[in-house]
């Protein structure tokens, strides 16, 4: 069998690593609502915070258990599938993961065991730390893997010694050029991601009319987070996007589908990039405005992808379409919970229906935009897999394509499988609701009063 | 320099062998457990096995991404040799391990129970199997030029390594067994304890099997034991493996709840011990040493300083949960 080993462990490292991304982006944002609800469970002493906690509590479980088993895939998946980059940067980014392990995954691991079992073992203000420390692992793990996928992209303080990478200054290699613009973009993407989620559940039993006051909480919290997480995105993302201009001119030619430098930059709204012609086809563009964005001067000029011969330039449909499928949701998310707010504002929220049909309906949105920011940055560093210093062909492991070919199906059945029956399990955890006692026929009698305050019974105090 | 290039390795040798050890004895009787789910005879009994291990199972597995990537922090030169040439086993493994990983969510979630155990049953058994896959496959040797893997992608599928499949599977049956004795009671206290005995018998055997096979096939190893003064050194091991076997029958028909456990881990120690003292200084036999592999001292530094805060730091708080969790499971408790 003639397949290519390249292209394929190419491909089954990007099954593998985004079906895993899907999960930490959950679950980093998850881990910090459920803090943050044991939080004001613990200071207002009012049950319904615990009642959320607890029900979101379950679908983190879920979540979080999908996370760690992909993630211990991804850990092996750099030897397996790409030894002679492992023997090549070993030296710099191994230190990285260690920490990343011995910082973070043994702490999300062992306490997750207290969320998940402990409610009854442990004093609330245990319970609640121990969500706090879950959240402050999977926040770690993210500082750690983004600094080595950082050093990937802008790679410093090394040097090459008999071939290998070795680290000259381990404060230059941690917070290399890109990434304090990276952690900050996936870090908030991650909270932004779980405000989307948490809004469409409340949305959603709002719309059922069920668990009225447990899906107004959660309206108005994931409102409140988001209405200043949203455009707060845009900004970090226009700051990412100005340092990747600077260390990866190619990269941000690839997203504005820039090819002739010598000219001011369009703003390419749509277009089919054509790399055979070295043009953009069906493009509607605006003149100059992605000077004005990039280099903030009208004429204001910048690489572009004719600079360097095709052989270095990075694949322009995928990173071209994925920019803009990230930025056109980040603008979604933008104007949902702005107009959100404005709706809390007037008093409205709760009962404009149109509104929350349609935030209960794209809970996905920030799943998909962390997906094809990533797609963006990792298919934008093409051909290299170290930034200029590696190229991804020479990186990989002297392994048949024939094997990979055959792993990557057993990844695709298996993955299938497991995230076909995550889902459907999340989703009846959702529809089930809080474990709260209410009687089932005031679900959809009661539309509009408040059933479970009626049901619940009284002075159950913690 | 020239006496840290020497010592920092045996250092990081020293911590990596404590992180498989751990890793072999934590997820030993985790895995174990999922080896013993087809013997259960209720869905009822599962629940009381599985919660012994529940608050657990993610810590435990945590030990082995820390000796996939301590491997990768301190040898990555070995870890780039080792993983091509073990492709394979090591894939399969981890696929098992998504199975019987997302089996304990998946398994309280889902209405029917039977579908999730069968898949924790078979994906920790297909787990354990393959990690002793991976074990043969390196005692047994990797044919390694210019530092990158230099085999066929089956080369480590030979009698050996299946043997030390299935000794492995007996291994971590002893281990889920005699914890399991330990951490329940009634009907599956009662099943644990009988076929302790047996899975103890079956290691005994593998490993005698294990001890005779590797000194025969590579004169390497029989230069280590059998040489003098090695010998006078080495004897012991056998010895002691031999009186803690004893040992640990004679409390398993006592009915005693502990030692068994704790018998059962010092075999298992010794039988690391053993491989450890028959490849020593090869990280990849026949040809890589530690310091052929070992990545630059700078590296391995700063590694080291924080694995010498953290390390102290996790096992205290993975102390700190076995303890909360402390006591029998018993029969017919909620989950959740």
């Amino acid at each position: 069998m003639d397949a290519d080993p390249v292209l394929l462990a190419r491909l089954q490292f990007a099954f593998t690593i985004v079906f895993h991304i899907i999960f930490p982006s959950f679950t980093i944002g998850l881990s910090a609502w459920l803090a943050t609800l044991g939080g004001l469970w613990l200071y207002t002493g009012e049950e319904r915070y615990q009642q959320l906690m607890r029900f979101w509590v379950k679908i983190f479980a879920v979540s979080f258990a999908m996370g760690v088993v992909s993630g211990i895939v991804l850990s092996y998946q750099f030897g397996t599938n790409w030894s002679r980059f492992s023997a090549f940067t070993g030296d710099v980014l191994g230190p990285l993961l260690g920490y990343e392990v011995l910082a973070a995954f043994f702490l999300e691991a062992t306490f997750l065991g207290i969320l998940l079992f402990g409610f009854n073992k442990v004093p609330p203000w245990l319970y609640t730390l121990s969500a706090a420390v879950v959240a402050f692992g999977t926040m770690s793990s993210a500082f750690w893997i983004l600094s080595a996928n950082s050093w990937m992209q802008t790679p410093a303080g090394y040097a090459i010694k008999n071939g290998v990478a070795v680290p000259v200054d381990w404060l230059k290699i941690v917070f290399n050029p890109s990434f304090p613009y990276r952690f900050a973009h996936m870090l908030n993407a991650a909270y932004l991601t779980t405000a989307f989620v948490v809004l469409g559940v409340g949305a959603r039993f709002l719309l059922e009319g069920r668990h009225l006051r447990e899906g107004r909480t959660m309206l108005r919290m994931a409102i409140g987070l988001a209405v200043i997480l949203a455009p707060l995105q845009l900004f970090i993302g226009d700051q990412h996007g100005l340092n990747t201009l600077e260390h990866q001119p190619l990269k941000v030619a690839a997203m504005e589908g820039h090819w002739d430098g010598s000219k001011p930059g369009e703003l390419v709204l749509f277009a089919w990039p054509d790399e055979k012609n070295e043009t953009n086809r069906y493009s509607l563009a605006i003149p100059n405005a992605g000077s004005l964005i990039l280099t903030h001067s009208w004429n204001g000029l910048y690489p572009g992808l004719k600079s360097v011969p095709p052989d270095q330039r990075p694949p322009l449909v995928p990173v071209f379409l994925a920019f803009r499928i990230m930025v056109g949701l980040g603008l979604y998310m933008i104007a949902a919970a702005l107009f959100g707010a404005f709706l809390w504002w007037r008093g409205t929220l709760f009962e404009t229906r149109w509104f929350l049909r349609i935030v209960a309906n794209t809970w996905w949105a920030g799943f998909v935009a962390v997906i094809s920011g990533w797609v963006v940055t990792e298919s934008g560093r093409q051909p290299w897999l170290v930034y200029n210093i590696m190229r991804t062909a020479d990186g990989v492991s002297p392994v048949p394509g024939a094997t990979v070919l055959g792993t990557l199906a057993l990844f695709i059945v298996a993955y299938g499988i497991v995230f076909s029956f995550g889902i459907y399990y999340m989703n009846r955890l959702i529809k089930y609701g809080p474990d709260i006692p209410e009687p089932p026929q005031d679900d959809l009698a009661n539309f509009g009063g408040n059933p479970i305050a009626a049901a619940r019974p009284a002075g159950r105090d913690i | 320099m020239e006496s840290m290039e020497m010592y920092l390795p045996l250092i990081w040798a020293a911590l990596i062998g404590v992180a498989v050890a751990l890793y072999i004895i934590l997820d030993g009787f985790d895995l174990g457990i999922g080896i013993l789910f087809p013997f259960a005879k209720s869905e009822a009994e599962r629940d009381q096995m599985m919660r012994t291990v529940a608050p657990f199972w993610d810590g435990n597995e945590t030990w082995l991404i820390l000796g996939g990537v301590g491997l990768f922090v301190a040898f990555p030169r070995a870890y780039a040799a080792i993983m091509p040439a073990l492709y394979l086993p090591v894939i399969v493994m981890l696929v098992s391990l998504v199975f019987r990983g997302v089996a304990f969510e998946f398994r309280t979630v889902s209405h029917s129970k039977k579908g999730w155990s069968f898949a924790f049953a078979l994906g920790s058994t297909l787990a354990t199997f393959s990690q002793g896959l991976v074990l043969g496959g390196l005692v047994q040797g990797i044919n390694v030029v210019n530092g990158q893997y230099a085999g066929g992608p089956f080369d480590w599928a030979t009698p050996f390594t299946v043997l030390c499949g299935f000794a492995l599977i007996a291994g971590y049956g002893l281990l889920g067994s005699t914890w399991l004795h330990m951490k329940t009671d009634a009907d599956v206290a009662a099943r644990s304890q009988r076929q302790a005995r047996y899975w103890l018998i079956a290691v005994l055997l593998f490993m005698a099997a294990v001890s005779l096979y590797t000194p025969l096939a590579e004169a390497r190893i029989a230069q280590r034991w059998f040489s003098l003064p090695n010998f006078y050194f080495l004897w012991p091991v056998p010895t002691v493996t031999a009186l803690v076997a004893f040992a640990c029958w004679y409390w398993i028909e006592r009915g005693r709840e502990v030692p068994p456990f704790l018998a059962s881990i010092a075999l298992f120690l010794l039988g690391y011990a053993g491989l450890v003292i028959s490849n020593f200084p090869y990280i990849v036999p026949p040809s890589l040493t530690i310091w052929d592999t070992a990545a630059s001292p700078g590296s391995q530094i700063f590694m080291l300083i924080g694995t010498l805060f953290l390390l102290p730091m996790v096992l205290g708080y993975v102390i700190l949960v076995y303890w909360l969790f402390r006591g029998k499971v018993h029969a017919g408790e909620t989950y959740h």
